[in-house]
């Protein structure tokens, strides 16, 4: 209304002059028609790329996936051969993802949109912290196995060969010998760096049901004591010892190692990016005034965030989050640079074993020359593809549930 | 309390001159207001007496809102808003740097334009503030919350559904609630800012009903773009055009015998 400027130059215009020049209806139709056509043959061709992908690796594998399959260790025999270590390894990764990433990424969510700076050196850091993020996400995921081998399997110290362990607790290392009987006897050791143990007379040794006992030794050639209670705790000075390890549930060590707890703060670094800008879509979508009006009530920002913008946020931080773990499930690369293809036939007992996971495992035997492992890394995509449709349904069920009550 | 006060008398202005009310619950002298760059309010001088009703009456984007908003620092929300002078609330200087906002706010309480309940329940858009400012049993916290909703009249119309989304009410239903929910935590102000401007008649005419109750207790501060109602809840009117205080007094005498060319032409429709 008053943007009308009366200056304005007011052309001679005739409405009935515009019957004569009207365009052609048709063409503008035709047009609408073609690109609907488009859309459609675009939409199938694209649906039917993924049901033949199915309908190939399911006709491959489906045989494969049987309860054996799931609850067995992989085998060098393609009959025998199992995914369990690599489902229970997939479950130690996401609970890792899940416990470390949601906090961080929630919090860094809230402090980028809820906690704008006024002052002009952190309105900078926080740009520079928004544009870091924003492009952290488009970056590939190899990158972050690298970062993972040098932070957390090797902790700076890439150029030493076996990266040496600067802090253990939570382990107890053997030397482990036999005696006559082939009976364990085992002899306590400081670490895993410490020297190979020469057996010495009165070396104090472990029997199997922890008892301990003094070693007697005896010469190369020596006959093994009559006395069955001295054989037992007698060994030769020229036997060569193994080193095992037994570790508890807490076992920790600095740096990790190739460790399950080293893969899941690799995977925590992939998805932290995709959780932060989905928990702050979802907390831009609350409304200001809702804001307004806590702030109104005397509420800090705090408040405001705890009790008003986060549960309003939640199912879709929370949508945000699955999907981010679903990708996390499917990351075969930066898992490769921390674990690297190695046969593990036991889940993880604690955070600083071995582990393998689902895509590292079918990588693995779909790497294999025969045709059978092929069959049975189909078998294991399908596990995986079942796994990641189960949390997109959690997803839109979560989304479903919480629009309703929110009528936002 | 009294000390602080009389030192917000000390600043007579036109309206409590002629309005010959006790102490002025707002004191506001040479407040200058930007956005940015932009100068929206200059060298406003008017106080708003207690336990009354002062209406800031003005075209749109005159700053009317944005003087308002002042008044309990909810314009610290926007980024680039800044303002100078000095603004007082029962003595407390509200521009300080150093004022607790928190207390402040819970002092002086806020209805906007837009009824903005949060997605809770009933019952839970007012314990919020409550819980969040009173070290209260949950008795209590019902009690309080019975009381703010009788207050805002709207108890009758809820009672049997306190624990239903507040989101299910009608527009105006949600704009006593939040009137509830401000009256809950005990302000001494309330500010208005165009309470009934996205209501029907009906409900408009409820909340204008509830803005006459108020004043027994409250100093109520409201901001409206309709000039009728200006008339029908307040006791004493300003009339703020392109940034400036134009005229204030008794509402019956500026709108009878507006004194300045600009008001008499705004309240007849001139323009605006």
């Amino acid at each position: 209304m008053n943007s009308w400027k009366p200056d304005a130059p007011v052309i001679a215009f005739d409405p009935r002059r515009l019957q004569a020049v009207q365009k052609p209806v048709e063409k503008r139709i035709r047009k609408d028609r073609w690109f609907e056509r488009v859309c459609v043959v675009v939409t199938v061709a694209s649906v039917l790329v993924l049901v033949v992908l199915l309908a190939a690796i399911f006709g491959l594998g489906m045989k494969t996936v049987t309860p054996g399959f799931l609850t067995r260790p992989p085998s060098p025999d393609p009959t025998e051969a199992g995914f369990f270590p690599a489902i229970i390894g997939n479950i130690w990764l996401m609970v890792i993802v899940l416990l470390g990433a949601l906090p961080i990424g929630i919090a860094t969510a809230i402090i980028l949109e809820e906690y704008v700076p006024k002052n002009r050196f952190f309105k900078h850091l926080h740009s520079i912290a928004q544009a870091n993020i924003t492009n952290l996400a488009g970056v590939p995921s190899v990158v972050y196995g690298i970062i993972g081998l040098t932070l957390f399997v090797s902790m700076f110290m890439m150029h030493a060969n076996a990266p040496k362990t600067i802090f253990e607790i939570g382990v107890k290392y053997y030397d482990q010998f036999y005696n006559e009987a082939g009976e364990v006897l085992l002899v306590p050791v400081d670490s895993n760096e410490a020297p190979e143990t020469k057996p010495e007379q009165g070396m104090r040794a472990l029997v199997h049901d922890g008892t301990a006992v003094a070693l007697n030794v005896i010469g190369e050639d020596e006959p093994f004591p009559e006395d069955a209670a001295v054989a037992v705790r007698t060994v030769r000075r020229s036997d060569i010892p193994g080193r095992i390890s037994e570790e508890s549930w807490y076992h920790f060590r600095i740096p990790f190692g190739r460790s399950v707890l080293a893969g899941g703060l690799t995977l925590i670094l992939v998805v932290l990016p995709i959780i932060i800008t989905a928990s702050q879509e979802a907390l831009r979508a609350v409304p200001f005034s809702f804001r307004e009006a806590a702030w109104g009530l005397g509420a800090t920002r705090w408040n405001t965030v705890w009790k008003i913008t986060l549960p309003a946020a939640i199912p879709g931080i929370m949508t945000g989050t699955i999907l981010a773990l679903s990708r996390a499930i499917g990351e075969a690369a930066p898992l490769l640079m921390i674990a690297g293809i190695v046969y593990i036939s036991n889940p993880p007992g604690n955070l600083m074993d071995d582990f393998t996971a689902m895509p590292l495992q079918i990588y693995n035997w779909a790497q294999r020359p025969q045709a059978e492992f092929h069959r049975i890394a189909a078998g294991g995509i399908i596990v995986l593809l079942v796994v990641l449709l189960c949390f997109n349904a959690a997803a839109v069920y979560i989304r479903q549930k919480y629009s309703k009550y929110q009528g936002m | 309390m009294n000390d602080e006060r009389s030192v917000a008398t000390s600043g007579a202005s036109p309206v409590a001159r002629e309005g010959g009310a006790s102490t002025p619950a707002v004191h506001i002298d040479a407040f200058n207001a930007w956005y940015g760059e932009m100068h929206v309010l200059r060298n406003i001088t008017v106080d708003m007496p207690e336990k009354k009703v002062t209406a800031f009456i003005g075209p749109s984007g005159c700053g009317k809102s944005t003087l308002l908003r002042w008044i309990n620092r909810i314009n610290d929300a926007i980024v680039s808003a800044r303002a100078a002078g000095t603004l007082q609330v029962h003595g407390v200087d509200v521009l300080d740097r150093r004022t607790d906002i928190v207390s402040l706010r819970r002092r002086i309480g806020i209805v906007f334009q837009k009824p903005n309940p949060f997605p809770k329940s009933v019952y839970d858009n007012i314990s919020f503030g409550i819980q969040m400012h009173y070290q209260v049993s949950h008795r209590e916290t019902q009690a309080v919350v019975e009381w703010a909703l009788r207050k805002a009249g709207l108890w009758e119309e809820v009672k049997d559904r306190l624990h239903h989304s507040a989101l299910s009410l009608s527009g105006g239903q949600q704009q006593r609630l939040c009137i509830a929910r401000a009256l809950a935590l005990a302000p001494e102000v309330i500010l208005m800012d165009e309470p009934c401007s996205a209501l029907d008649p009906i409900a408009t005419a409820k909340i204008e009903e509830l803005i006459h109750q108020l004043r027994e207790m409250y100093t109520v501060v409201i901001v409206t773009h309709n000039m009728q109602q200006a008339a029908r809840v307040a006791d004493y009117t300003a009339f703020i055009y392109q940034g400036e205080l134009i005229e204030t007094g008794e509402t019956a005498r500026l709108f009878q015998a507006p004194q300045d060319k600009r008001t008499e032409d705004y309240i007849t429709g001139k323009f605006g």
